[in-house]
Order: structure tokens, then C-alpha cells, then sequence
């Protein structure tokens, strides 16, 4: 036994620091083999292995500790404060979405043994891009975990939109991939290197840094562009959001967006924290466009998916901020923001799910009318998850906003925190659209749009909403956890 | 921990009424239930606030009935609440106003009461809170928070274009506030670099050495947000579509107290914090005051709708409140102190006896009534006595608030004070044609002979009102007490220490 453990270390192979991919892994596998030798109506068992598989992957990122970082596989994985939060709030993420799709409209046309192990493999990816210490990884990571979106989102195959969403997404991400391994390849041909504490060490002792990197920073830049949905690399996000199943487009906008953030924060922070104004200019500039194009095309939706999209490309806007500013505060603002985020779009997007229709008229915003009174429950639960989207207190979506222009002033980019607020503003107009929807228009005469919830849905729909009420009044805890997990990297 | 007693008193009297709001999730029956339910609520809570004013010592600096917990301790945040002279009058104005307003929608609203009652409580604490709070933190949360229940009672309780004005109080309320956020923020860190400690404590950031050109910058932020809650022309175009789409207590507490939120937050942030860009934009908020004063007067006089005429009037008596804070005088501050509390009584009680009326007839068209004094006596005097307390004629509150602004302004600004004064002329011209065309001369609309007069429930909502409103204007002394401590303290930052005696 010792004898494999020295063997195994030899070769760099350390699985506690893989623990929670690994069991991802597993149960992916076991999802997959159950289902060529024991079929059953229905995927409630598939559905309950995927969650005891979660749960032991949280359990077993839980244990790393967050003082005592390993490093594994030459130094291409590391699991650390950092990368152990993302792994637990992804398990979350994944999670609810799992319960979303129990109580989902149109779970018979999604629910397979395929579609639980492929939202496994793509979290499985997701984890690596937060625990990935070397651009490579990171580049696998992200390409697994987009590989299984792709085929996700067109999970509704008799739906030409889900098609349609489908393609266009496996299109355009295929060509944000090749954006991304040329900038590896341009980082690595300018430093011989693409492990982020070497990059680490050459960009802090570099003098000038060489046209060459900057423009492998710039391309990676442009790949994770693609994936963050940042404008002007957006726009796939407004189509595939609303083709893809509700409980699919829920997990692209809550968990793809916290890997790739995670990702790109220790690419930045680590990786290229010696270069700072040089990628600090060019994504203030994203960050200001992505934020303003994003609230103002929100505005003139009338599908709820895709004024959903447009408001998650705005989001990305307000966590670029926070990347911008790079400072502590801003730091915990972007893990604080997207969890946040994350729990307020699971709950908006587990009440569209329960749209019977999903294709034309279905998703049209005026289904909602006169919700608050039809179903008074289901109506105060979206109007909180609005008023969290916009950042009103005392919800989580107030704090995260809080700490990410925090994080502004006191880097010093007022100018970026005045239009961030100013965008918010912008953004209460559709927000508060839904509300009027809500409670102010006439009731919907006829059969209900929306299908009654099950329990695996309302019990998704109280996990986000005291999630967000808790985060929003007692914060505490939570910025302790993400200022523990961003330190480290900004030393 | 300046408690009183074993209960933590003042949290008590803040979230007694959001207690009240969730219950009302909860409680079984129908209307009648919801709206009793309510007003015991809120009539406790104004019970409870009434031993604020006894306990309060009209002597003492800073705030009373101090609590105060670490609430996100890494940033300095606390959860701090307090009652000073500035906050305590305004506070028992809520309470009070809240109440009344609940007891005013008993036959107004009948369908959705739970909702109703439930915003109505929602917004007493969320009010209540902006008072109490001096926390930035915290006071902009209550801020925010504060505007969901309004819109929501704009939105669904409003009139015909109920939604465009929740939408546009909403919006334009949020627009100026996030600017005071990022504000928030910045004096903050100001504040960081300068001490090395971190906390959004207003007391410790009053003593903040801020730099001109920052203060300027901080102040505009601080005084956008303000100016459009006030509403300080020209950030008033949101105003009268509130007024004229939202339910009766909506107008009331609208007017009554949210309108106070504004000037109060000039008192208490912008004076002590940012004293040189106080100085310097002075005369520009003056100026911006008289021309409210003069337009909103002018405005309201040709006003078809009741309801404007009373919102446009609020524009111009909210100036002089502000011509009597930018006076940075003694008696101008007690003088604006005093006059929201005035206007928050009169244009309240104004809204409800338009309220009264609207319930009668479905209309608010002035052009409808003539006459009324004959068929409804007692509807008439209620209306002539808070005409006049809102014109200003001695012997009423109006007049004790106007006399002290113009009495302060003269002696800084007096330019403004002359111009000003000629809105108190206009308030009397528009104020008594409106009420002559309504009141006097022949009954000619043949559905206003059968009109009857206030009932039991609706002397209950306006004896109480016109009380408080002979009640200042004859002996203003104790009110003008609870004040004058704190507006001493404010103008210590401005070389005028001396208390200069104030003339009743």
C-alpha cells in the first residue's frame, strides 16, 4: 500500500486532490451502466444517485484544508481554499438543478440517464477549472465541461429552438476554443511556460511585458469572452438561453458562470497579476459595455428566457467589475456575486420551468399575469428573485453589488462603479416589469400556464429564496469563507 | 447600551409593524380581520413611540435610546439605531401618519386586503428604519427597501396609469439613491485612509477631514438622492403622477413622511459631513428652493384635479423647508424642522379629506363640487381649518414653520427670503380659490346634494390631525424643544453656536 502511495506520488498522482472529480466521475459511470440493466418509468432513482454523488464530492472537497494547499500532477491541479468553495457551491448548484428537472414542465423530454451523467461530466469540468493550477488544465477542464453543454442544450430534440440552441452553441464555442488555445500557445511560446505560478513569477519580474504575452492574454481573453457571455463576444447567450431546457439553461447561467469566473480570476490574479493594467484596461472596457448592452437589450424582451439571457450578460458585466478592481474587497465581491447570482437565477428559472410551454408563445412574459394573486407563493417568490436580479436589500443580490463597486472605489475606478449603479438602475426597469406582470395586470383567463409545483421544485424554490434572504441579512458567514478563499490568491 | 429597560425597546418599535406584516401572511378571515389587525398593530406602535417623547431629554447631545450589534463586522457595519431631536419628531410623525392612514383605507380598499394592510406595515418599518438608523449601511438599506411596498401600493391600489407611476417613483427614487451608495462607499474608505479604522458609524464619519474637491463631488451624490425625494424642483416631474395614481394612504404617507425623508437626510448627512460644499452650493439649492416655492404654487393654481393642486403645493411648501435648512441659521433649521412636521400634517390631512370626498363622488375634479358647505357642514370646517393651517394663518402650525424659515433666511439669504415670502402669498391664492370654488356659492351638481357627511370612523381619522394641528400652532414650545439641541449641534460645524432665542 505504501509502496503504490510513493509510486503514485512519484508520478504526481495525489487523488485527494481530485477526491470530488472523482466522485463525480463514479457517479456519472454508475448513472450510465444502471441504465443498460435496469430500466424504470421514470428517473427519480438516477435522479438520487446523481445527488448522493454530489454529495459525497462536497464532502470529500470539505476536507481538504484550506491551510495546508496541495498541489498535484505537476502542479497542474491544486486544491486550496479557493478551489474547494467553488467545488461546494457547484455541487450546489448542480444539485438544485437536478431538483429543478424533478419538477420541471417537460421532464419526459429530457430525463435520461444521459442527461443526469452529462450535468455530472460538465460539473466534473467545471471543477477542474476552478482547481486547475496550469492553463492546460484549465483549457480541459473548460472543454469538458462545454462539451456536455453542448449537447444539453438540445436535449428537447423535437424542439427545433432547442436544436437550433444546440448548434449554435457547440459552433461558436468550438471557435472561442481555438481563440483559447492560440493564447495559450502565444503565452507559452512568449515564457516557456503554462503553469500560473511560473507565469506568476515571469510577469512579476519581467520589466516590460512582451507584445507576445500580451497578446496570448488578449486572446485568452476573447475565449473566456465567449464563455462569460461578455459583450462583444455575447452573442450566442440570448438563443441558447432560450432554446435549451429551463433546468439546462439554469445550470449554463448559475454553474458555467461560476467555473468560468473562478477560472479566470486565477488566471488573472495568479497567472498575469503582474500585468495588471495591461488586461485591466482592456477588460474595463468589456466590463462597461458588457454591463450597458446587456441592461439595455434587456429592456425590450418580451420572452422571459431571453430577458433572462440578456440580464445574465449584464451580471457578467458587474463581476468583471470586480475583476477590474482586483482588490480584496472586490475579490470576495465576485465569489459573494456569484453565489448570489447563482441561487437568485435557480429560482427564477425554477418557476419559468414550470411553463408548459417552452416554444413561442410559451415563454412570453404575459404568462406571468396576475400570478401574485393566481398563486400568491409562486408570485412573492419571482418578485423576490427580481428584486434580487436588481439589487434591492435586503437580498444577496444587494450585497454581492455592494461589495463589487466596494471593490471599485476603492481601487480607485469610481467611474466604473458610477455606470455599474447607473446600469442597475437601467436594469430595475425590466425587473421590475415582471413585477407588474405579477401583480399589476389583469389575471390570465383560461387553464394556467404554469403547471403546479412539485415538491422537489418548491423545495428548490425554498432553498434560493431563504438562501438569498439569509445572504442578504446575515452575510457574515459567507464573506469569512470567500475572503479566506480569495486571499491566498492575491498575495 | 442605552436600553430602556430589559427589552430592546426601539427595535421593538421599528419591527413591530414588519412583525405585523408577515403575520398578516398568516391571519385567517377576511377584510374586516386584515384591516383591524392592522391598525391594532400600528396603533400599538405608535403607543409604543409615544415613550420615546416622554423618556426623551431635550437636554442631552447625540443620540438616545442607543442599540448597537456588529452586524458584517469585517466591513464595520453595525446594526445601530437611536433617536436624536433631528429623527424623534419625525419618528412619532410616522407613527402616527401610519396609523391614520390605515384607519383612512377601511372602506377605500376592499379587494386584496392582506396585500394591502401587509405593504402599509412593510413601509412603516422601512420608514421608521431611515429615521432610526446611523449606520450608512444600514440607513441606505431601509432607504431601498422602502420603495418596494410604496410602488407595490402605487402599482396594484392606483388609480387608471398606476403602473406608469410606480414604475416612474421607482425608478427615479433608485437613481438618485445609487449614487449616494457609491457615495456611501467612497467617504467610507475617505474616512479609512484617513483613520486606518473602517465603519460606516455616522458619528465617527462626521469627523472625517474630507478634501474640497471631494466633498463637492460626495455632496452632489448625497444631495441628487435627497433632492429627488424631497422633490426639489426640477427632480419633481415624479410627484404628481405618484399623488395622483396612488390610493389615499398611499398620498398620505407619500406626502406625510416619505417627502421628509429627503430634507431629513440633508440635516443629518449632508450639513455635518460635507460643510464646505454645503457653503459653497448654497445659494444654487436656494435658488432651486424659491423656484419650487414660486412654481409649484404657480402650477397648483391651475390645477382642474384636487389632488394635484394638494401634490403641486407640496412641491412649494417643501421649498420653504429647504430655504429654511440652507439658511444654516438657528432659526431657519427649527423653522424647516418644524414645517415638515407641519406639512406632513396638513398636506396629510389634506390628501385624506380629498380621499373623503373621492370616496363620495369618484371624482376629483374641481368643477364637480360648488356648494359643499351646505350639504357637508362638518367636512367643510375640517377642510377650512387644515386650509388654513397649509396657508399659513396664525394660530396654526403653518404659520409657526413659514415665520421661522422666512425669519431665517432673511438674515443669510435674504434675496430668497423676499421671493419665498411671495410664495406664501400664492400658497393663500391658490388655496382659498380652490377652496371657494368648492365650498361656497350654489350646490350645482345635482349628485353632490345627496352627499353625507363624515362618518364616526371618519372624525376618528381627522380630529386626531387637527388636534396636533391647532396644538403646534398655538403652543409650538415643546415641539421646537425636542429640536433644538441637535440643530445646535449641526450649526457648531458653521460658526453659529450661538442658540439664538427663537420668537413664538
Amino acid at each position: 500500500m505504501t509502496e503504490l502511495v510513493r509510486l503514485f506520488g512519484s508520478l504526481g498522482i495525489n487523488f485527494s486532490a481530485i477526491g470530488p472529480e472523482v466522485a463525480l466521475l463514479g457517479a456519472a459511470c454508475v448513472i450510465l451502466l444502471l441504465d443498460c440493466f435496469y430500466k424504470r418509468n421514470g428517473g427519480g432513482h438516477l435522479l438520487s444517485i446523481g445527488l448522493v454523488g454530489l454529495g459525497v464530492a462536497a464532502w470529500l472537497a470539505l476536507r481538504v484544508d484550506p491551510n495546508l494547499p496541495i498541489t498535484a500532477y505537476y502542479d497542474t491541479v491544486g486544491a486550496d481554499g479557493f478551489s474547494r468553495l467553488i467545488k461546494v457551491i457547484l455541487c450546489g448548484i448542480t444539485a438544485v438543478t437536478f431538483l429543478m428537472t424533478a419538477g420541471y414542465a417537460l421532464r419526459r423530454e429530457v430525463e435520461s440517464a444521459e442527461y443526469y451523467a452529462l450535468m455530472l461530466l460538465a460539473t466534473l469540468g467545471m471543477m477542474l477549472m476552478a482547481s486547475g493550477t496550469d492553463l492546460i488544465m484549465i483549457f480541459l477542464g473548460l472543454e469538458i465541461s462545454s462539451i456536455s453543454q453542448y449537447i444539453l442544450a438540445g436535449f428537447r430534440h423535437e424542439s427545433p429552438r432547442s436544436t437550433e440552441a444546440s448548434l449554435k452553441y457547440f459552433i461558436l464555442g468550438a471557435f472561442a476554443t481555438g481563440f483559447l488555445l492560440y493564447g495559450i500557445a502565444l503565452v507559452y511560446g512568449a515564457t516557456g511556460t503554462t503553469n500560473l505560478m511560473s507565469l506568476k513569477i515571469y510577469t512579476a519580474n519581467v520589466e516590460k511585458a512582451p507584445l507576445l504575452l500580451m497578446a496570448g492574454c488578449a486572446l485568452l481573453l476573447v475565449g473566456f469572452g465567449f464563455k462569460l457571455s461578455s459583450v462583444p463576444f455575447h452573442m450566442w447567450t440570448p438563443d441558447v438561453y432560450d432554446g435549451a431546457p429551463t433546468p439546462v439553461t439554469a445550470f449554463m447561467a448559475a454553474a458555467s458562470k461560476v467555473a468560468g469566473f473562478a477560472a479566470l480570476t486565477r488566471i488573472l490574479f495568479v497567472g498575469f497579476t503582474g500585468v495588471q493594467s495591461g488586461w485591466g484596461q482592456i477588460l474595463w472596457v468589456i466590463a462597461a459595455l458588457t454591463m450597458t448592452l446587456g441592461n439595455i437589450a434587456a429592456l425590450v424582451q418580451t420572452r422571459v428566457k431571453r430577458m433572462l439571457a440578456y440580464s445574465a450578460i449584464a451580471h457578467a458585466g458587474y463581476l468583471l467589475v470586480a475583476l477590474v478592481a482586483g482588490t480584496e474587497m472586490g475579490g470576495i465581491g465576485i465569489i459573494y456575486y456569484l453565489v448570489a447570482y447563482a441561487l437568485t437565477n435557480l429560482g427564477a428559472f425554477a418557476i419559468v420551468s414550470l411553463l408548459r410551454n417552452e416554444d413561442d408563445e410559451g415563454l412570453k412574459l404575459s404568462n406571468f399575469a396576475g400570478l401574485g394573486f393566481r398563486r400568491p407563493w409562486l408570485g412573492l417568490l419571482m418578485a423576490l428573485f427580481m428584486f434580487s436580479l436588481a439589487g434591492i436589500p435586503p437580498t444577496a443580490g444587494f450585497l454581492g453589488k455592494f461589495y463589487i463597486f466596494s471593490g471599485a472605489v476603492e481601487a480607485g475606478y469610481i467611474g466604473l462603479a458610477v455606470l455599474g449603479v447607473i446600469n442597475s438602475v437601467i436594469s430595475v426597469y425590466y425587473y421590475l416589469r415582471v413585477v407588474v406582470w405579477l401583480y399589476m395586470s389583469p389575471n390570465i383567463a383560461g387553464e394556467d400556464p404554469l403547471i403546479g409545483a412539485a415538491w422537489p421544485l418548491r423545495l428548490t424554490l425554498a432553498l434560493t429564496a431563504i438562501g438569498i434572504i439569509m445572504f442578504g441579512v446575515w452575510p457574515g458567514p459567507l464573506v469569512d469563507l470567500a475572503r479566506r478563499a480569495i486571499l491566498p490568491l492575491l498575495s | 447600551m442605552g436600553t430602556v429597560g430589559a427589552v430592546n425597546y426601539l427595535s421593538l418599535v421599528l419591527f413591530l409593524p414588519l412583525v405585523g406584516a408577515i403575520l398578516l401572511a398568516v391571519v385567517p378571515g377576511g377584510a374586516r380581520v386584515h384591516r383591524n389587525f392592522a391598525l391594532g398593530i400600528s396603533g400599538a406602535t405608535f403607543l409604543l413611540s409615544l415613550r420615546l417623547w416622554f423618556d426623551f431629554d431635550v437636554h442631552a447631545n447625540g443620540m438616545q435610546f442607543v442599540e448597537r450589534f456588529d452586524w458584517i463586522q469585517s466591513l464595520g457595519i453595525r446594526y445601530a439605531i437611536g433617536v436624536d431631536g433631528l429623527s424623534l419628531m419625525l419618528i412619532l410623525l410616522t407613527t402616527f401618519l401610519s396609523t391614520i392612514a390605515i384607519l383612512a383605507s377601511f372602506q377605500s380598499i376592499t379587494e386584496r386586503t392582506r396585500s394591502y394592510f401587509a405593504c402599509l406595515l412593510a413601509l412603516e418599518t422601512g420608514m421608521l428604519g431611515v429615521f432610526m438608523a446611523f449606520d450608512l449601511f444600514f440607513f441606505y438599506v431601509f432607504w431601498e427597501v422602502m420603495l418596494i411596498p410604496m410602488a407595490l401600493l402605487i402599482g396594484i391600489w392606483g388609480g387608471k396609469r398606476r403602473v406608469y407611476a410606480a414604475i416612474k417613483f421607482f425608478l427615479y427614487t433608485m437613481a438618485g439613491s445609487v449614487l449616494m451608495l457609491v457615495a456611501i462607499i467612497a467617504v467610507v474608505l475617505i474616512h479609512r485612509q484617513a483613520t486606518g479604522s473602517l465603519t460606516f458609524d455616522l458619528f465617527q464619519l462626521y469627523g472625517t477631514p474630507i478634501s474640497r474637491t471631494a466633498q463637492m463631488w460626495l455632496f452632489a451624490a448625497f444631495a441628487l438622492a435627497f433632492a429627488i425625494k424631497i422633490p426639489l424642483f426640477p427632480f419633481h416631474t415624479w410627484l404628481p403622477d405618484a399623488h395622483v395614481e396612488a390610493p389615499t394612504a398611499g398620498s398620505v404617507i407619500l406626502a406625510g413622511v416619505l417627502l421628509k425623508m429627503g430634507t431629513y437626510g440633508y440635516m443629518r448627512y449632508c450639513l455635518p459631513m460635507f460643510p464646505e460644499a454645503v457653503l459653497f452650493f448654497a445659494p444654487l439649492i436656494l435658488g432651486l428652493a424659491v423656484i419650487g416655492i414660486i412654481y409649484g404654487a404657480l402650477v397648483a393654481m391651475v390645477q382642474p384635479d384636487l389632488k394635484k393642486l394638494v401634490a403641486y403645493s407640496s412641491v412649494s411648501h417643501m421649498g420653504f423647508v429647504m430655504l429654511g435648512i440652507f439658511s444654516l441659521n438657528f432659526q431657519g433649521l427649527q423653522g424647516g424642522m418644524i414645517q415638515m412636521i407641519n406639512h406632513g400634517l396638513s398636506t396629510g390631512a389634506l390628501f385624506l379629506l380629498v380621499g373623503m370626498i373621492y370616496d363620495r363622488r369618484h371624482t376629483r375634479e374641481i368643477s364637480e363640487f360648488g356648494g359643499l358647505t351646505r350639504v357637508m357642514p362638518v367636512f367643510s370646517i375640517f377642510f377650512m381649518i387644515t386650509t388654513l393651517s397649509s396657508i399659513g394663518l396664525p394660530g396654526l402650525n403653518g404659520f409657526v414653520g413659514e415665520f421661522l424659515v422666512i425669519l431665517g433666511a432673511f438674515q443669510t439669504a435674504r434675496p430668497f427670503a423676499i421671493v419665498g415670502a411671495i410664495g406664501v402669498i400664492l400658497s393663500a391664492v391658490y388655496m382659498l380659490w380652490m377652496f371657494q370654488r368648492v365650498m361656497f356659492g350654489e350646490v350645482t351638481k345635482e349628485e353632490n346634494r345627496k352627499l353625507i357627511d363624515l362618518s364616526p370612523r371618519e372624525w376618528a381619522v381627522m380630529v386626531p390631525v387637527l388636534i396636533l394641528i391647532i396644538w403646534i400652532g398655538i403652543h409650538p414650545k415643546p415641539f421646537l424643544k425636542t429640536s433644538e439641541v441637535a440643530v445646535g449641534d449641526i450649526l457648531k460645524k458653521y460658526g453659529t453656536t450661538e442658540m439664538g432665542q427663537v420668537a413664538r
